[in-house]
């Protein structure tokens, strides 16, 4: 915001928006011209200007018509709410200066009567503020660009002894207003401050632009501010609010109303932060910013669904098939549903609406669906501008705010660009997608950006069950993205896979055991077959030598038998040994 | 309108209105008082207000523009702004002689 240096030399006007763009509202004790068409609202903002200052300022202000007659003046501005009749008088007084009409002119005159009829007043009430409505009316009548200009001046010193904040109005006539030549040429070099209300209708969408042209010693927005007159006057848009530096950031973390959606973002979404859900018709962005206003409601906050397609009760009865109940929450008054399918008019109009409406509410959540629905048509170069200051406004309100975004098939072509363009002020980005395979749609969701928290790269599939939203990981196979049937198929398939695998390696140890029990049995035989080998061996040995004995021992006794000599003997011996 | 009421028996009245001493609040003074004295000799009454001394008349008055004639009498209530300069225009609306 401005400095206080600064503000002690404005006279605020109440007017939201105007008051930041010229830091603080209108110069004090100097003149100010507003200039606009037919219908462009210099009236009311007039009006607005000096009851702010009856009411807030204590500055007790003078409307000066020439065009409209007090009675009917106030008459047209009973609507906006305004204590009009309590004011009247004492702090707020209309003069009417329209020219009688059966007045007839005679030469040249002055404005010196109703200035000195204006000083009395002045002192009386101890006025500050004064507006001078439709000046260009009395000055149509002087019979010269001199005395035009001279009656100017005669104002502008009036002012300046007055050390009134002077609003002067003048019709714009459809001309250039910055030139010399024309009446309020010379007023614009003469004011300090010069401000160019604009409305031109575009497809049928009516625009009204504010512009600050001039502002001596003070810095201003020099940007055509776009601007609705509302159910309470005046509202400007500003580009970008002077305040967004201030905005407060929380590192608090708030469910998404999906559990692993939190977990896939680390957390949940930050507080105050604003996020964009883009995809395709029917790829649940609804559900899932239904999702996030139950959980909001759940822990209590106030929560706002701005919905554009459908009205509110059938939102609430379509999210109830998929598990999340919204009916209670509106029943208890926690959440408000509003259909702005029956909303008309520009997207400043349409953003206004929704500022009121939040803070009626005192919305600490919101939830857009869908934000695109902004750029009807009328609006398409308009609405950027409006989303910018949507998701502003939710920052600086400190609103959480979930907008939903349709993406035609046309900009499908490429992703990274949403049809407001305003993915990139976003803070989180979650797009959803359709992946057509194996004669299926299913849902896919990934993050495609979340500003200060880590989050997961993986796409994950969107599960919309009566029981809730969930998530579930993905198959990727030979660079293919599996999900729904497919995912089951492969799921299963994986399964029989497993218990084959288990099978087959029972089976291999089985038969090892066979095998290994086998060669155990033939190793037994072997050895006991070896044994066998041995003993026969052995006995072989012995029955060979026992022969031997048997064959010497029978020569031995033959020789004994036939009575051979002890010599012959010998060998017999040799043998035994 | 044109009512070419030379011999006209009533009283004028007239009230003037002017912003203090400057020159067209001389110049419709003088050309007030030249018209009276050619047409309405002996027969007008003019008061004479000065919206810096009484601004409170001038509001009352819903005289925002000076100088400014209210003719009073007779009726219907005329206003005429400026100088009168336009004398012939000015004698139209007061109902003083065709004009010439």
């Amino acid at each position: 915001m401005s400095s206080a240096k600064e503000m002690q030399f404005k006279a605020p006007t109440g007017i939201a928006g105007f008051d930041e763009i010229t830091s603080g509202g209108l110069p004090l004790g100097r003149t100010t011209l507003l200039v606009g068409g037919p219908g462009s609202g210099k009236t009311i903002f007039g009006v607005q200007f000096l009851i702010h200052g009856a009411g807030a300022c204590k500055q007790p202000g003078i409307f000066v018509a020439f065009e409209e007659s007090p009675k009917r003046l106030v008459h047209n501005l009973r609507g906006f709410g305004w204590k009009l009749a309590e004011l009247q008088q004492e702090k707020l007084y209309f003069l009417d200066a329209q020219p009688m009409p059966d007045m007839i002119q005679a030469g040249t005159f002055d404005l010196s009567g109703m200035l000195a009829a204006l000083s009395a007043k002045v002192k009386q009430m101890g006025a500050h503020r004064i507006v001078f409505d439709a000046l260009d009316i009395v000055l149509a009548l002087l019979p010269d660009e001199a005395a035009r200009r001279r009656e100017m001046n005669r104002l502008h010193h009036w002012l300046l002894d007055h050390e009134l904040t002077a609003l002067i109005t003048a019709k714009e006539g459809g001309e250039d207003t910055s030139s010399a030549g024309q009446p309020f040429g010379f007023m614009q070099f003469m004011v300090d401050c010069s401000v160019v209300l604009n409305h031109r209708v575009d497809l049928g969408v009516s625009q009204r632009n504010l512009r600050v042209q001039k502002y001596r010693g003070s810095g201003f927005n020099e940007d055509e501010s776009p601007f609705v007159i509302g159910k309470s006057g005046f509202d400007v848009a500003m580009a970008r609010s002077l305040g967004r530096a201030d905005a407060k950031v929380s590192n608090e973390r708030v469910s998404s109303g999906v559990k692993r959606l939190d977990t896939m973002l680390g957390g949940g979404y930050y507080r105050g932060a604003s996020v964009l859900i883009t995809g395709f018709p029917g790829t649940a962005k609804t559900t899932l910013s239904g999702a996030f206003a139950e959980a909001c409601c759940e822990r209590g906050e106030p929560t706002m669904i701005v919905s554009f397609d459908s009205d509110g009760s059938e939102v609430v009865r379509n999210l109830t098939s998929v598990g999340i109940r919204l009916g209670r929450f509106v029943q208890s008054g926690c959440l408000r549903m509003v259909s702005a399918r029956t909303f008309t008019g520009s997207a400043e109009t349409l953003l206004v609406h929704i500022k009121t409406l939040a803070k009626e509410h005192e919305a600490r959540c919101v939830v857009i669906d869908p934000v695109s629905a902004l750029a009807k048509a009328g609006n398409e170069l308009t609405a950027h501008a409006v989303a910018e200051r949507l998701i502003d406004w939710s920052k600086g309100e400190g609103v959480t705010l979930v907008c939903t975004s349709l993406l035609d098939e046309i900009s499908s072509e490429s992703q990274s660009r949403t049809p407001l363009q305003i993915s990139t002020i976003a803070d989180t980005w979650i797009h959803l997608n359709y992946l057509v395979q194996a004669g299926e749609r299913n849902r896919g969701m990934s993050i495609i950006k979340s500003r200060g928290t880590a989050h997961s790269n993986q796409v994950r599939e969107l599960i919309l069950s009566k029981d809730g939203v969930t998530l579930a990981d993905i198959y990727t196979a030979g660079g293919e993205v599996l999900m729904g049937t497919m995912r089951w198929q492969k799921e299963s398939a994986e399964r029989v896979a497993n218990e084959v695998a288990e099978v087959s390696a029972k089976l291999k140890r089985a038969s090892l055991d066979a095998e290994e029990a086998v060669l155990e049995v033939r190793a037994k035989s072997l050895k006991t077959e070896l044994l066998a080998k041995k003993a026969e061996k052995a006995l072989l040995i012995r029955t060979t030598e026992s022969r031997k004995r048997e064959i010497a021992g029978g020569r031995v006794r033959m020789r004994e038998l036939r009575g051979a000599d002890m010599a012959k003997l010998a060998p017999v011996k040799e043998a035994k040994e | 309108m044109s009512n070419p009421g030379v011999n006209k028996p009533e009283t004028f009245k007239f009230r003037l209105y002017v912003a203090g001493d400057t020159l067209n609040s001389g110049q419709a003074i003088a050309n007030l008082r030249a018209i009276c004295s050619v047409h309405l000799l002996g027969k007008h009454k003019i008061e004479l207000i000065d919206v810096f001394r009484e601004p409170g008349r001038a509001m009352e008055d819903r005289v925002f523009m000076t100088p400014t004639l209210v003719r009073l009498e007779p009726g219907p209530v005329e206003r005429i702004i400026g100088t009168l300069s336009q004398t012939s225009l000015v004698l139209q609306v007061l109902g003083l002689g065709a004009p010439a």
